[in-house]
């Protein structure tokens, strides 16, 4: 067997006394995919700041091929949620990208060779060589997105972790994102994605781990996705509807409906304002 | 009074030979000022700087009182205006509050210090609105050493202060250490605003800290021009300054001010002119594609 890229062990997280998971067990395999999902506040963000060594988890283990999660392992490439960058910022394209290479050396900041290959290989990976050279805040969300990914895989990461990177993008920058996912996945990277809405990636996961109220449930979708499964995770009647795509008969939908009254709602807002704050420190 | 009588450059070799340690003091400033702009305007910090030089000036103005060097006070004061600002307002919006219930306090008691100092008047308005031809030649190494220091410092944190300042969730997962590169960056900042105080005054600092960089990116974005205009733009403005001003009666800072104001004015007509035409180009092109 490979050694899993990623694995956790027994992992708990508690953020100001609350715990977001506990008893987390998972490995994941070079080019597997897994779809986090669940709830604001549920933990998904800090789950990835954790594998980044960024949060401690207050029991279990995280190993990165291996060896201890650490920060700022460069086999490990984030999107983090998309925060878009607005008209004059000082930066171009192939500058945002650069920094995803060496942004975190010190020294006198002079590019090598090896460096601007690195990053060119990168920019022409998701097909941004037109945006390399204009400015950040000029571009669209878009294709601030594809730059985005190109800075994650500029160290060719064996662990991509994306954060909503399809949010707020319209279908046909969706489906170019999925295939730069694709392209990673086929060399050999395993991918953690961080989804509001897991329909565009549905056929693509291999498996999803489900964050909610504490607990977690991971499986295949076929799984995790259904009313069984999620009213159990939330302690509260939950349906799963699936739907047939309008457009691919083929395809299947899937609606969550009923998880979560008023109160919780508030709730869980709550909880992910103070998680913000927190990161915020 | 005629013009005559403020501009006199008939002896101008033997006067620039007089003020030689304004001089080199005002090109080291400039650049170095132009060089640490460029993370003032990344990190949203135009207003700290203000923060900062007002401190620095109730510093300089107890040193004054108290007979020790104006410099040394002028440093204590702006490195302890930043530390505070540094810890307490990670947040831009704390930031701003902290800065704002700061200044006047500072502004405050550098005027107590001013009004209870016996000594020359000229010392006093130097510390506000600049004070460059008095720079001596043990002041000017000291000029020189803490502006060397906050370029050479700048220059090793350059990538991991940049990349946190522009992407810093990113950052943070590439391991840069944020909270610790803030401090380091605010100790610089307190450094460079001592040194500018001395010689553009604390009310005119950032004409020096924050125009140039502010003008560099109206006319480009690359992450390399940036500074090199910066710095450029703040050499222009400093030494054209102090050129001026040695065949003149009045202060060095109008000259600064207005030069760096002017450069300012033309790069955000020369970005604004580019701009609209890279839009219309952008139109037209998409106009061609829908027919």
């Amino acid at each position: 067997m490979t050694l899993p890229v990623l694995e956790l062990q027994d992992a708990a997280l508690r953020v100001r006394g609350r715990t977001l998971f506990a008893g987390l067990d998972l490995q994941v395999a070079p080019g597997e995919l897994v779809a986090v999902l669940g709830p604001n506040g549920a933990g998904k963000t800090s789950l990835f700041r954790a594998i980044l060594g960024l949060e401690r988890l207050a029991t279990g283990r995280a190993t990165i091929l291996g060896e201890p999660a650490r920060r700022g392992d460069r086999r490990i490439g984030y999107v983090p949620q998309q925060r878009v960058w607005p008209r004059g910022t000082p930066m171009l394209g192939r500058d945002l990208v650069t920094m995803g290479r060496t942004g975190s050396r010190w020294g006198i900041p002079l590019t090598g060779r090896e460096d601007r290959e690195a990053v060119a290989r990168a920019v022409w990976a998701v097909r941004a060589e037109s945006l390399a050279a204009r400015p950040v805040g000029d571009l669209s969300g878009g294709e601030q997105q594809r730059l985005r990914i190109a800075q994650a895989i500029v160290d060719e990461p064996s662990l991509l972790l994306l954060d909503e990177a399809l949010s707020s993008l319209d279908l046909a920058y969706q489906a170019e994102i999925l295939a730069l996912v694709d392209a990673e996945r086929q060399r050999g990277a395993a991918v953690l994605f961080i989804a509001h809405d897991v329909n565009p990636i549905l056929d693509r996961v291999d498996r999803i781990l489900y964050l909610a109220r504490g607990r977690h449930r991971l499986g295949t979708p076929d799984e995790v996705l259904t009313s069984e499964a999620l009213s159990a995770l939330y302690g509260t009647r939950v349906d799963v509807l699936r739907v047939a795509d309008p457009e691919d008969g083929a395809r299947q939908r899937v609606f969550v409906a009923g998880v979560a009254d008023g109160h919780e709602h508030h709730l869980e807002d709550h909880a992910e304002q103070l998680e913000q704050l927190e990161r915020s420190e | 009074m005629s013009l005559a009588d403020l501009f006199d450059y008939s002896d101008y070799g033997r006067l620039l030979g007089l003020v030689l340690n304004s001089v080199v003091a005002c090109a080291i400033l400039g650049i170095v000022g132009g060089l640490i702009g460029v993370f003032v305007i990344q990190r949203d910090m135009a207003f700290a700087v203000h923060g900062i030089s007002e401190l620095s000036f109730a510093g300089a103005a107890a040193a004054l009182l108290i007979g020790v060097d104006v410099l040394l006070g002028s440093i204590v004061g702006s490195v302890i205006a930043a530390a505070i600002i540094g810890v307490l307002g990670a947040r831009a919006r704390d930031r701003n509050s902290i800065v704002g219930v700061l200044m006047p306090f500072g502004l405050g008691l550098g005027i107590l210090f001013l009004s209870l100092y016996q000594g020359r008047s000229a010392n006093k308005f130097g510390l506000l609105t600049g004070q460059v031809v008095a720079v001596g030649d043990d002041q000017l190494w000291w000029l020189v050493g803490v502006a060397a220091v906050v370029f050479a410092v700048l220059l090793v944190v350059w990538r991991p202060l940049a990349f946190d300042s522009l992407d810093p969730e990113a950052a943070a997962a590439r391991g840069v250490p944020a909270r610790r590169l803030s401090l380091v960056f605010m100790l610089l900042l307190g450094l460079m605003v001592a040194v500018a105080v001395q010689i553009i005054g604390a009310l005119l600092v950032l004409a020096l800290l924050v125009t140039p960089a502010a003008a560099a990116t109206r006319v480009t974005h690359s992450a390399t021009l940036v500074p090199i205009l910066s710095m450029a733009f703040g050499l222009v403005s400093a030494l054209g300054g102090i050129l001026i001003a040695v065949g003149s009666t009045l202060p060095v800072s109008p000259f600064i001010t207005t030069i760096s104001f002017a450069i300012w004015l033309v790069c955000r007509d020369v970005g604004r002119t580019r701009d609209i035409r890279r839009f219309r180009r952008a139109a037209e092109a998409h106009a061609l594609e829908a027919a």
